[in-house]
């Protein structure tokens, strides 16, 4: 920190300190902050994020086609290759993915669809599409959850033109709490990875006369694939 | 952007007279207005969420020192940067020193109004940078040097043909002759353009719809994914926010963000929300080398101790521009600065002074929608009205109008005399319009006269009709 920087800290600090008439070093403050970070309470959850079981994949693919995604359910992590395969003979689009080396993704059996070319690592400006993987995913308005790390490049979901996301159903949770709590149990309490996507539908613009107009910079087109 | 909100009647006189503009902002009464109707029926728990979500603001606003401090640690602790500047030129100075020392020449922007507000644009560009807004909106109003009209929908008060012709002057590298008489013609266009910047861009600047003290993370929502490309494509991410956006934890991020987007939009959730801790770490493949957040005063500490306190839990979703019925007649652009309808006639008053922008306050119906759809249950008519006071404290309104408060406050007082007047104004009014049935001119009341014509007053006043019939209704 410069020494404008910290001239600025600590008259900011002062003046928010004076405008609410608290004491620097107030032991009784401090602890407020430490115990709500440290207990971090819900507030209400809504009554639909609740669901289990079936009702709750429902409502997932139902949320997620309201906001223009795609979606298809495999039995198991067999099916990936060919589901894949066959999205893209279907869409018209060219058998070339670009993905990551999620272990999900990995450990598919690709050689069972060898017309499908693959690339791997982060994303250029030139792909058409993109498989990644969502770690966790919230029923309660069809929203992905992904992590960014070494196996899962961020550009994979925004450069492409199209970008399929692969999600185990067990990984399926109601609310966004849920979501929050399976990432915690991975990263630990009050750390996160450097990018955490929440995507509840494809790319979109309404600047223009408030017209939808879909794939504005990301992905015209999301295509969410369900696990188990 | 120097204000001209202290022009607010002549902008707003010629804002009623443009027909483009006209027809561009009907379009804010059909969409914006709906899609939140319709997103608050499908949600049971929307109301108490808005309770809850003031009070998430409420309690973080008490603790505000702390809450950044702490955030300032967990930022650090992931590796990132924390600057803090008291005003905008700090703000901006800040941000033009890291870019120098990435040698940077070329920064791509995500849509942020706290950017807007300190122009950091205008300082980039002064010191030779070449800055590139990215979404959509606040790309077509770079093109022609505007403000944003709107918190949300910066364009929102061009037409497509407006969009049109700017493509086709500016755009030169594309053949004349080429489609654009649909709106997916020129995203399609817009995106072309900008994903070769995207991909050149040495910085990325970000603002943060919120930042997360529990994890040190910024957050930003958007639809299109401009955000996502400008902070994960350049070697260098800096978030500039201001210091109300912090919130404790990602449960009070959670219930937040479940208001924002319905308010805003009408979806139950954006396309994109993004939250970025630190740079890239050990192993990943992509991601900016250094992330950096500039946090911005610039007028909040000051407001914090006064009755506009309650203005800093605005979570800038637009939903009391659309729902107003100035806003809705005039745009933003009339009201002279980055903010406008009535969160604007609020805040801007706070941040260049009521001197320059004492009209704002006063243009407003006070019929309450505002505060009826804020999510975060913001008093914005009371907060008008404390301007108002403030203003006349100080004596900034004309003799006229002050003269005509007094006597009417002097009447007020005197409830028999006020009958008195009022029911021979009344039967003088009705018996000179008699044959009329209105009146075209009337002296003191030009304001309302220049554009339509006054009624004839017919029968008694209310309050003799009241005494008269009462039992009999």
């Amino acid at each position: 920190m410069s020494q404008a920087d910290s001239n600025a800290r600590s008259r900011i600090l002062g003046r928010i300190r004076s405008a609410l008439g608290a004491a620097s070093g107030d032991g009784e403050r401090r602890q407020a902050v430490d115990s709500r970070i440290a207990r971090h309470p819900a507030s209400l959850v809504p009554e639909r994020a609740r669901k289990q079981g079936n009702a709750l994949g429902e409502l997932f693919v139902e949320k997620l086609r309201g906001q223009k995604a795609t979606v298809e359910r495999v039995a198991n992590a067999g099916d990936i290759p060919e589901t894949v395969a066959r999205y893209l003979r279907d869409a018209n689009l060219p058998a070339r993915i670009r993905m990551g080396s999620d272990e999900l993704l990995a450990v598919a059996p690709w050689e069972k669809t060898p017309a499908l070319e693959r690339q791997s690592g982060p994303a250029n400006g030139d792909d058409l599409v993109s498989v990644s993987r969502a770690q966790t995913g919230a029923a309660e308005t069809g929203t992905l959850f992904l992590t960014s790390g070494p196996e899962n490049p961020t550009t994979l979901n925004f450069l492409p033109d199209t970008h399929i996301a692969v999600i185990r159903a067990d990984d399926l949770v109601g609310s966004y709490e849920d979501a929050w709590n399976r990432l915690r149990a991975k990263y630990g309490e009050g750390e996160l990875p450097r990018t955490v996507n929440l995507i509840s539908g494809p790319s979109r613009t309404a600047d223009i006369e408030q017209t939808m107009v879909m794939g504005a910079h990301g992905p015209r087109r999301l295509h969410v694939i369900i696990v188990g | 952007m120097k204000p001209t909100s202290h022009a607010f009647k002549e902008t707003a006189t010629r804002a009623l007279a443009d027909e483009q503009l006209q027809q561009a902002l009907s379009n804010v009464r059909r969409g914006f207005v709906e899609k939140r109707a319709k997103a608050r029926a499908g949600l049971p728990e929307f109301d108490s969420l808005r309770d809850q979500a003031r009070d998430i603001k409420e309690h973080t606003l008490g603790l505000l020192d702390i809450y950044l401090e702490e955030f300032e640690r967990k930022v650090e602790g992931s590796g990132g940067q924390v600057h803090w500047a008291l005003t905008a030129g700090e703000a901006c100075e800040t941000v033009l020193e890291i870019c120098r020392r990435r040698n940077a020449r070329t920064v791509t922007k995500g849509k942020s109004m706290i950017g807007e507000e300190i122009a950091i644009n205008d300082h980039l560009e002064a010191a030779g940078l070449k800055v590139v807004e990215t979404d959509l909106g606040e790309y077509l109003i770079q093109l022609r040097g505007e403000a944003p009209s709107h918190i949300i929908g910066p364009a929102i008060h061009l037409t497509r043909g407006q969009i049109e012709q700017d493509f086709r002057r500016i755009h030169t590298q594309f053949p004349s002759d080429r489609p654009l008489d649909d709106a997916s013609h020129l995203v399609a266009e817009a995106r072309e353009i900008l994903r070769e910047q995207f991909l050149a861009a040495d910085v990325g600047i970000t603002g943060a719809n919120l930042l997360i003290a529990e994890t040190g993370t910024s957050v930003i929502v958007t639809n299109e994914g401009n955000g996502d490309l400008t902070q994960t494509l350049p070697k260098t991410h800096i978030v500039i926010a201001s210091i109300e956006k912090i919130v404790p934890t990602l449960e009070d991020a959670n219930t937040i963000l479940r208001v924002l987007a319905r308010s805003a939009t009408g979806q139950e959730m954006s396309a994109y929300t993004t939250y970025s801790t630190g740079p890239r770490r050990d192993g990943d493949p992509d991601g900016p080398e250094e992330f950096h957040v500039v946090l911005i005063d610039n007028g909040r500490t000051e407001m914090l101790g006064s009755e506009f306190k309650d203005m800093l839990r605005c979570i800038r979703c637009g939903a009391c521009l659309n729902h107003c019925p100035v806003y809705n007649v005039v745009g933003g652009h009339a009201y002279g600065w980055v903010y406008s309808g009535p969160m604007g006639a609020v805040l801007t008053p706070s941040l260049i002074g009521v001197g320059g922008a004492g009209h704002l306050p006063n243009a407003s119906s006070f019929c309450g929608r505002c505060e009826e759809v804020c999510p975060m249950r913001i008093p914005l008519p009371g907060m008008m009205r404390s301007w108002r006071e403030r203003e006349v404290a100080k004596g900034q309104i004309s003799l006229g109008q002050r003269l005509a408060i007094k006597l009417w406050a002097y009447l007020a007082k005197r409830p028999a005399l006020y009958r008195a007047v009022s029911g021979a104004t009344i039967g003088i009014l009705g018996a000179l319009g008699a044959k009329r049935g209105r009146f075209r001119w009337l002296p003191l009341a030009g304001a309302w006269t220049g554009h339509r014509d006054l009624p004839t007053p017919q029968g008694r006043t209310f309050i003799a009709l009241w005494r008269g019939g009462r039992g009999q209704r």
